[in-house]
Order: C-alpha cells, then structure tokens, then sequence
C-alpha cells in the first residue's frame, strides 16, 4: 500500500505544476477521471442493492391495486410474523456469536502453525470449501447423518443414547443452529485469519519485553487490535444466517416460523396469491434489523478505535 | 379435419415428454393425422402458458392448446383469452371439473394418497388416523412447505377433511400435523422420491399420481393408497386459446384426447383421465395401466373454490409455522 501511494505522487505532483490557464478544467476532468474508476461499482451498486431496496421500500406500503396502505407492515409485525422475525433474529445471534468465537479460536491456531505447513493449507483450503457449502445438499448431509433415522443417530441410540428422546431434534431451531454452524465456523475462520495476520510478532515482542504476561498481551494489545475485525466478522455471520433460506426451508418445510421462508411463501409459492406486498414488508423488516445491527456495529467500533489510540 | 390438416401443425407448450405420456402421445397424434406439433418450452409453467398467449397473440407460433393447473385455467378464463370448445364426450366430463360454456375442462389429476415403502413399513396405514399410530414414527412426511408447495396444501385440505374439516375449514388440518408432529411421527423434511429412497421419509403423503410416476421406479416396495377418510382431488385443465393460430388443429388435438385411446394414454403415463369412469364401466380401459394406480374412491368429485382456496391458503400461512 505505502509503495502505490508513494509511486502516484510525483505523478501528481507534475500534473498540478503544468502551467498553462486551464488548471480547474485540468483538475475537474482530473478529478472525473479519478471518479472513472468507482463508476462500475457504483452502478453495480445501485442496480443490485438500491433498486431492489426502493422497489422493496416502495411495496411494502402499497395495497394489491397499488394504493398506499399500512395493512402489508401490520400483518408483517403481527402474530406468526413477529414470532418469525423474533426467531430469525434468536438463530442469527446464537449462529453468529457461537460460530464467531469457536473461528477465531481455530483461526489462531491455524495461525500459529508453522507458516507453509500442510496441516495449515489444509485447514484453509477445507475452510474455502465448507463454507461455500449449503442449502438443500448440506440440508440433505444432516438429515442423513442426524436425522430422526440417520446414520449418527442409529449409531447413538445403539450406544443407548437417543438424542431425540433427550430434547434434540434436527427439524427444532436448534437442529436448524447446529446445521448453519458447519458452514457458520469455516466461514469465520476465513474471514478473521487476515486479521489475525495482522499481528505483527515484534508487538508481541515488545509486550513481553516490558514483562506482559500472555493475558496482559491479550488484555491490552492484541485484543483491542482484534476488536473492530472479530465485530465485523460476527457481524457477517449474522447476516449469512439471517439470510439463509434453502436449508431451513428443506429442513422444515416452514414448521418453524423464520421470516426468509415466510417472504418465500408470498413471493414464490403457488398457494398463496396477491400478498406479493406482505412479503415486501417483511423484507423491508430484514433490511430494518440489519440496519441496526450495522449500527450497533458501528457504536462498538468506534469504541474499541478508541481503545486503540 | 380436413380444416385440422389443412393448417398441418399444432402448437403445444410446456409439455415434457415423460410427464403423463405425452411424448408418446404427441408422436400418436401426428402419426394418425399427418399434424405436426410444435411443443415450446417443455418444462415451463402453468403461469408461463398463460404468459404466450398474451405474449405472442398474432404470431403463427403463440400456442394452440394449453394444458394448464386448474387456478391459472380460472384465471386466464377471467382474463378472456381461452376460447370455448365442448368434446364429443362433454358429458363425460363431471360438472365440477369444467367450466359451464366449455372455456376448460379437467383432463387429468389424481388424489392425495398415502405411499409407503413395505419393506420398512410392515403394517400398511389406510387412513389420515391410521398415521398417527406409534407404528409410524418418524416415517411420515409430506412434499415441503405447504405455504408454497401444491402438493403439501393438498395434503394439508386432505387432512382437513379426514378431520372434520371442510372446503371452507382447512384448520383441523392443520392441527391433525401438529399432533403428528406432537407424537412424533411427523418428519418435517421436503419428502421427495429421493427421500421415500433413502429411507429417511418411509411415508410420503403425495399425489397417487406422482407418486407412481416419481417414486415408484426407486421404491421397489412402494404401495400407494388412498386414505379413506379424506378424499381430495386435483386436476389438470385443458383449453384452447382465444387467439390460436390453429384452431381447428386445437380443436382435433382435444378431442383426440378425450377419445378412448387419448385417456388410456395418460392412464399409461401414471395420470388418472377424468373420464376414467367411463373407461371403466364401458370396459374400454388399460387394465394394467390401471392397476398401477390406486383405486379411487367411489365418491363424486368435489373440489373447493378459487374462494375457498384462497381463505385456506391465509390459514395455513398464519397456522403453519408452530405445527
């Protein structure tokens, strides 16, 4: 990064120093050009995530024959629907949180391993894999192992110990937890190993030559260091469970109220008809919750910066 | 006819060639009359039917005939684009299962119905009340979401029915999964073909049709029965488009469907024609074909209105999540 900065700068110094009258026409065709550059993503963005945010936005308030109404939120944040959001927003905290802190364990360690060591590109290049792998195969993967009849379950209840009489059931939230875990966790490992990385061992040097023990490293240097990364990372877990559909749909068929498959029901089933409306104000509550955990997000950030200064 | 020939061909839509026999059907047809016939987008939806139609009025290949689930036939006919057209065999044809002036008609469907594999499940089930035995546990699912999925609505109304429900009562249904859920029978997985194999759902509640068709050539064991305290049926519709490019192809392809040869087709190809009974009584049908199927109950054929659906459908949405 300090060699690209320090590369364009004497360009940029001989731009400005040209004579010649037009400088502002210079420096704004300049500056258009510099804006070039982000023009693709800007229209990416607004094609991909500000459209579809308006159009969500829009029909939410909006009756079948396109009149204003509050009738699609009321139904949206009222019985079996605020169940669902409360659910959806239960499993996406405990499939952020738990899966968040057991990666980052498994990032350290994997980070400790000797730099270029099988075990290391292993777990990497696995994690790569596992966290791409879901809907309804990875669905199909735990009914077949966990389910009622699964192989696990089989092999367990010949040990004397049938966990379905015991409370679990993979087709409760919890079972429905435990599969987003198996791509929840290599997930986090691969998004907070950079960060991890991001630790340069002369501060751990430093600390212990000032005669810091291991926590005081952890206390006061590397996990302050850590803090806004993990949060970020936390923060994206939440959103891939909150957003995860095909597993649970495939898993439950809908007996558990989560809000993407209760959107499904208006959106793209064929029994429900002309509520295309009510879906959009659920989606617009996704965006909603998502808002605030991006606030949140951001409130605890700014704190943990300050740790930093 | 002479009309039918003069035009030479007959443009279908969404009709897959191992879906209820039509391939070999179709090769029939043009085999008998010389028409040859265009099928545009096999694997499209009823939706998609009614989208060409509007899509491509005026062009010599917007379609002809629609074979076309029977909400979207209510539907399209309100849109005014179906043409009417009676069969020679109208009468054949219940009352419930067309429209008044000929607009669609019922071609082929079949019952929700039990289907059990009887190398796991030694006890064969015969009912809605038989499933909820402790004979069955974790062995019965149905075809996914019922919110979204046909089939599992079906399932659902089926239930209803078997409970003291009615066309207009769908909650004792809804409440009959809940208690099989509660004794623990009830496996809340998408049940598939793939799933009855496997081992994971031994009981599927699907259409008897399907059942044969899909799960049948997996399941060497399978046994398909329909429940005999709810009885519900489905049928497929067929119409003519109110601005076919061939409208007397359209009108020879229909009632070359509703000949004897036609439905025993689709009795072939694991579908049940609506004119069955009539194959029956006039001792004109497939026998062996026929057996693949279970027999059907000899109640009339009611089903429930658009209306009634649609009420059904707000129940389920809100009752479901909580089964």
């Amino acid at each position: 990064m300090d060699e690209l900065v320090s590369a364009g700068a004497p360009e940029f110094l001989a731009d400005s120093g040209a004579p010649g009258g037009p400088g502002a026409a210079v420096a704004t065709a300049r500056g258009l050009r510099r804006m070039a550059g982000v023009v693709p993503f800007g229209v990416y963005m607004a094609l991909g995530l500000g459209a579809p945010l308006v159009a969500v936005a829009i029909g939410a308030f909006q009756s079948p024959n396109g009149g204003f109404t509050l009738g699609n939120v009321r139904i949206a944040t009222h019985g079996e629907y605020l169940h669902g959001f409360a659910q959806s927003i239960e499993l996406s905290v405990v499939a952020a949180v738990v899966p968040g802190i057991l990666g980052l364990l498994i990032a350290y360690s994997i980070w400790t391993a000797k730099r270029g060591s099988i075990l290391r590109q292993v777990a990497i290049t696995a994690s790569g894999v596992f966290a791409n792998f879901g809907g309804v195969p990875l669905a199909f993967l735990f009914i077949a192992t966990l389910g009622s009849s699964g192989l696990a379950t089989r092999w367990l209840t010949d040990l004397g110990f049938n966990p379905y009489q015991h409370g679990f059931s993979l087709y409760s939230l919890s079972g429905v937890v435990v599969v987003y875990m198996y791509f929840q966790i290599p997930l986090m490992v691969l998004v907070i190993l950079p960060a991890l990385e991001g630790l340069r061992p002369a501060w751990r040097e430093a600390a212990a030559n000032m005669g810091a023990r291991t926590w005081q490293y952890w206390r006061h240097v590397g996990g302050p260091v850590l803090m806004p990364s993990f949060l970020g990372c936390v923060l994206l877990l939440f959103g891939s469970s909150l957003s995860a559909y095909a597993t649970a749909q495939a898993m439950t068929s809908g007996t558990i109220a989560l809000t993407p498959i209760q959107i499904g029901t208006f959106l793209n089933g064929n029994v429900v008809a002309g509520q295309q409306n009510v879906g959009k104000a659920l989606g617009l509550g996704m965006v909603i919750i998502i808002a605030i955990a991006m606030g949140i997000y951001v409130v605890l950030q700014r704190r943990s910066a300050r740790w930093l200064q | 006819m002479t009309a039918a020939k003069k035009e030479g061909q007959l443009n279908v839509i969404t009709l897959p060639a191992n879906w209820a026999n039509y391939g070999t059907i179709m090769k029939d047809f043009t085999a008998k009359y010389g028409i040859k016939i265009n099928d545009a987008n096999p694997d499209g939806t009823s939706q998609d039917e009614i989208n060409a139609v509007n899509q491509l009025k005026g062009q010599s290949r917007a379609p002809d005939v629609l074979d076309i689930g029977n909400s979207f036939a209510v539907k399209a006919d309100a849109q005014g684009i179906l043409a009417p057209y009676r069969v020679a065999s109208w009468s054949d044809i219940p009352a419930s299962a067309k429209a008044s002036d000929g607009t669609y008609y019922a071609d082929y469907g079949g019952y929700v119905a039990i289907g059990y594999n009887s190398a796991k499940v030694t006890t064969p089930p015969t009912s809605f009340a038989d499933l909820l035995k402790p004979a069955y546990k974790n062995e019965v699912a149905i075809n996914g979401n019922p919110t979204q999925a046909g089939a599992a609505f079906a399932a659902v109304y089926a239930a209803a029915l078997a409970n003291g429900g009615s066309f207009s009562n769908i909650a004792p249904g809804v409440a009959y999964f809940k208690k099989l859920h509660q004794v623990g029978n009830f496996v809340p997985v998408t049940g598939s073909a793939a799933t009855m194999e496997s081992g994971q759902t031994p009981i599927l509640i699907w259409w008897d049709y399907l059942l044969a068709s899909e799960a049948g050539p997996g399941v060497p064991g399978l046994k398909i029965v329909i429940p005999s305290d709810g009885h519900y049926a489905a049928y497929y519709d067929q119409a003519i488009s109110k601005t076919a490019p061939d409208p007397a192809a359209a009108r020879l392809w229909e009632e070359y469907l509703y000949t004897t040869t036609g439905q025993n087709l689709w009795l072939e190809g694991k579908a049940r024609p609506i004119e069955l009974p009539t194959l029956l009584s006039s001792s004109t049908v497939n026998e062996t074909a026929y057996k693949a199927l279970p027999a059907a109950p000899s109640t009339t054929l009611t089903f429930p209105t658009q209306a009634q659906q649609a009420a059904a459908a707000v129940i389920v949405s809100a009752q479901w999540p909580g089964v």
